[in-house]
């Protein structure tokens, strides 16, 4: 069957009130960057709270599903059939016809339900629904067909415009809200698997990314950079473009190291990189930051750990997966296709220095005492990592 | 920032004549050697002149040099085409446990699939397998015996022609396949007078193209192909021939050969310099041995305290690039078979790393990297896991 057109649902939106064009404005702006790669031309956009995209000459459906799929903001992709106004009698022969191809095997309940946009077509939605409806009944007779008004298996939807379309499927979308209506957050990206989910969970509410990255050469490599910078590319397929942070970590691990309680490397070394975000996140307007802890998941998770860490950040930080068992947060990444990419085995900077036995419960007051130890230096070790930062526009 | 590069047992730079040769080729003599035409005639023309260089390097008839896709096809072709030809005589095969995965997993895929029974050969501290035990090994449904000539990761020479000896005595039927990807072109073998029926070469281990290498199969031998199609190459390895490749192989092999015995004494040279420098910090060890009888390009070295990986960071950012373990393994991380087949201290299996030479490096360059050492390890060696 070759559709014409794609109709997309969106669901919360919808009640947005004033604002609402502001949320349509930005989902048409999302799907027409979801479409920019994809094989064919394509025409996005809104009519009477719908919007539209209209497939012109060659395209490829399913590379064209798939990247709809990804649009947050989208509850429903409904591929559709566009048919000329020839009058009723043709109407109901193509309609007929649509059904013959799409269901091959008629055994199923369905329902006509139609919109007449254009005024001045003869037949009332009504009469369109029931004389359709009739028409692909008798159509296929002994086949197994039936009408059900109540709970249809298949829904047929026929809508009167210039040209009628129709469509009977609807598969569903990614939901959320459109990317960009939400300001922007930044999420620190290890590597591993859990921040891509964080990033891509509140990404899907419409917050656009940053995201940082700590790399400890030559204790972590370039390929573990170019890990997170794939992960960046995959979660970037669902939120837009990711303006991802490298920071170079060595000399400040080497010198938490030198100077502190080695059970208490992680949870200090945690903080600064916390600071180190912030200072980013400030610098480009972020409303937030993002992490992709979850209670007790390990040492440094823990909510003494969580409350160490927390204790140096003036921004809110937003921790999607707090509630999240581990199987929970692999089944989302392997939806959105980060799994794969995130269990390849590169050492990451969090793991290279870590303790055997670190601190479960850390004490805040103990910690910062800790820290007073790196008085010395430290701040001149900020000033040049943040510096030194190397940033990557991923597309 | 200065280069230096001793990773050559991973790969090697072409020589700048083999590029410029191999874009002739392809841009200009690009046509199909089975073609009628003229320019089929001298694109074939270049698989003759190879087939000749082979013959003569080797000492043996061009009908027996055939052309493959690179070391890994060799070693396939050899293994999986004689066990399945020479089945009936028997279901045994025999190679070492030290042999690159490019065998190991051929033999293990015999194994589980094919239903061949294998030994894998253990080892002395040297890296060097065991004659006897390769003795002890013959029984009569052996067919096949498949050992390496170098060994990859710690460059220990293998015992090839008192090995073969040892198995034509016992029933001269019995084939004997040599991996020689890390020997060529440091050695120069002679596949009769080591009384062995096939051997595998590769091109990009001796500054040839990646991606091209030539098997060795004696004309009595009894083989099956592996690959099926237009019957190139008397039907023994179909598809059209990598002409360029072909053509850039032979020249590196030629351009290799040049001297040879010189470049050699010249490695040795600095290897026995590289050696002395290593030796000098603490806690360290050159696994397998380091006299003459090693190959004259790999030393591997344990340096305790250090993950190898750091280490090799740390070298890079000074611009020098060498190996953990075995290049072609280090993808997986894990420790390395060899290096627990030679029995060698626990503190050093995750902790060595490999230099491997070429004709081009300089005594220089192996100062410089000895410098690297001396500054980079007590640095790196402050800074453990607890």
């Amino acid at each position: 069957m070759r559709f014409h057109t794609f109709l997309l649902k969106y669901g919360e939106i919808g009640i947005k009130g004033k604002n609402r064009h502001l949320f349509e404005d930005a989902l048409v702006r999302q799907v027409r960057y979801a479409l920019k790669d994809v094989d064919g031309q394509f025409d996005v956009h809104k009519s009477q709270a719908r919007i539209y995209v209209d497939c012109e000459g060659d395209y490829d459906y399913d590379e064209t599903v798939e990247h709809l799929k990804k649009v947050f903001g989208l509850v429903g992709i409904c591929p559709v059939v566009r048919m000329e106004d020839k009058g009723f009698e043709e109407l109901k022969k193509d309609v007929v016809a649509y059904m013959d191809e799409m269901y091959p095997d008629k055994n199923f309940t369905f329902k006509v339900e139609s919109r007449r946009a254009k005024k001045s077509y003869p037949l009332n939605s009504m009469e369109i629904s029931r004389d359709l409806g009739e028409a692909i009944l008798y159509a296929f007779p002994e086949s197994g067909i039936k009408v059900d008004v109540h709970h249809p298996d298949v829904m047929v939807n026929v809508e009167v415009r210039n040209e009628i379309y129709v469509y009977s499927q609807i598969i569903p979308g990614a939901g959320g809200m459109p990317v960009g209506t939400n300001g922007s957050a930044m999420l620190l990206l290890s590597g591993g698997i859990d921040s891509p989910v964080a990033g891509y969970m509140v990404s899907k509410r419409g917050v656009s990314l940053e995201a940082t990255y700590f790399h400890a050469p030559p204790y972590t490599s370039e390929r573990a950079k170019q890990k997170v910078v794939d992960l960046a590319k995959k979660v970037a397929k669902y939120s837009g473009p990711i303006k991802l942070h490298v920071v170079n970590f060595t000399d400040i691990q080497l010198y938490i190291y030198d100077q502190c309680p080695h059970d208490e490397l992680t949870i200090i070394m945690r903080r600064y990189m916390m600071r180190i975000a912030e200072h980013f996140a400030k610098e480009d307007g972020c409303l937030g930051m993002i992490t992709g802890e979850s209670i007790g998941q390990v040492a440094s998770q823990t909510m003494q750990s969580l409350a160490a860490t927390n204790d140096v950040c003036t921004m809110p930080v937003y921790r999607p997966l707090i509630g999240f068992d581990k199987q929970e947060i692999v089944d989302v990444s392997e939806k959105i296709d980060t799994y794969e990419t995130s269990i390849q085995p590169f050492e990451d900077c969090c793991t290279i220095f870590v303790a055997k036995h670190p601190v479960t419960k850390p004490n805040i007051d103990v910690i910062r005492r800790s820290e007073e130890n790196l008085n010395e230096k430290i701040d001149e070790l900020m000033k040049q990592a943040i510096e030194t930062v190397e940033v990557i526009e991923v597309k | 920032m200065k280069e230096v590069y001793l990773d050559n047992s991973a790969t090697t730079m072409a020589y700048r004549s083999v590029g410029e040769l191999v874009q002739k080729v392809m841009c200009e003599d690009y046509g199909n050697p089975s073609s009628m035409h003229n320019k089929g005639v001298e694109a074939e023309k270049y698989i003759k002149e190879a087939k000749e260089t082979f013959a003569r390097l080797w000492k043996v008839q061009e009908k027996e040099v055939y052309f493959t896709s690179g070391g890994t096809e060799s070693d396939n072709m050899a293994l999986i085409g004689a066990a399945r030809a020479n089945k009936r005589a028997g279901n045994h095969l025999i190679t070492s446990s030290i042999e690159h995965p490019a065998i190991i997993n051929t033999m293990r895929f015999l194994e589980e699939e094919e239903g061949f029974r294998v030994t894998y050969l253990p080892v002395d501290q040297y890296g060097r397998i065991r004659l006897d035990a390769l003795q002890e090994a013959l029984c009569e449904d052996t067919i096949l015996v498949s050992i390496m000539y170098v060994n990859n990761e710690v460059g220990s020479v293998q015992p090839i022609q008192e090995a073969a000896s040892i198995v034509k005595a016992y029933n001269k039927d019995i084939l004997f396949h040599v991996d020689a990807v890390q020997g060529f072109g440091k050695y120069k073998i002679y596949p009769k007078k080591l009384k062995v029926d096939m051997c595998s070469v590769s091109g990009h281990k001796i500054h040839g193209p990646k991606g091209v290498g030539a098997l060795y199969i004696g004309e009595n031998v009894k083989i099956r192909p592996i690959v099926y199609g237009g019957g190139q190459q008397h039907d023994m390895r179909s598809g059209t021939e990598n002409v360029p490749g072909i053509a850039g192989l032979s020249l590196a092999a030629k351009t290799i050969y040049d001297n040879l015995d010189k470049k050699v004494e010249k490695m040795r040279m600095l290897k026995q310099h590289f050696i002395e420098g290593v030796e000098k910090i603490e806690n360290t060890t050159i696994h397998g041995l380091y006299d003459e009888t090693s190959a004259p390009h790999i030393i591997s070295v344990g340096i305790a305290g250090i993950r190898s990986e750091v280490l090799l960071h740390a070298l890079e950012d000074k611009g020098i690039y060498v190996s953990s373990g075995s290049a072609c393994a280090s993808n997986h991380p894990q420790i390395s078979g060899v290096l627990k087949g030679i029995g060698a201290r626990q503190e050093f299996l995750d902790a060595t790393l490999r230099f491997s030479m070429s004709e081009f490096t300089t005594m220089e360059e192996i100062d410089y990297t000895l410098d690297a050492l001396y500054n980079i390890v007590p640095m790196l060696r402050r800074y453990t896991r607890h």
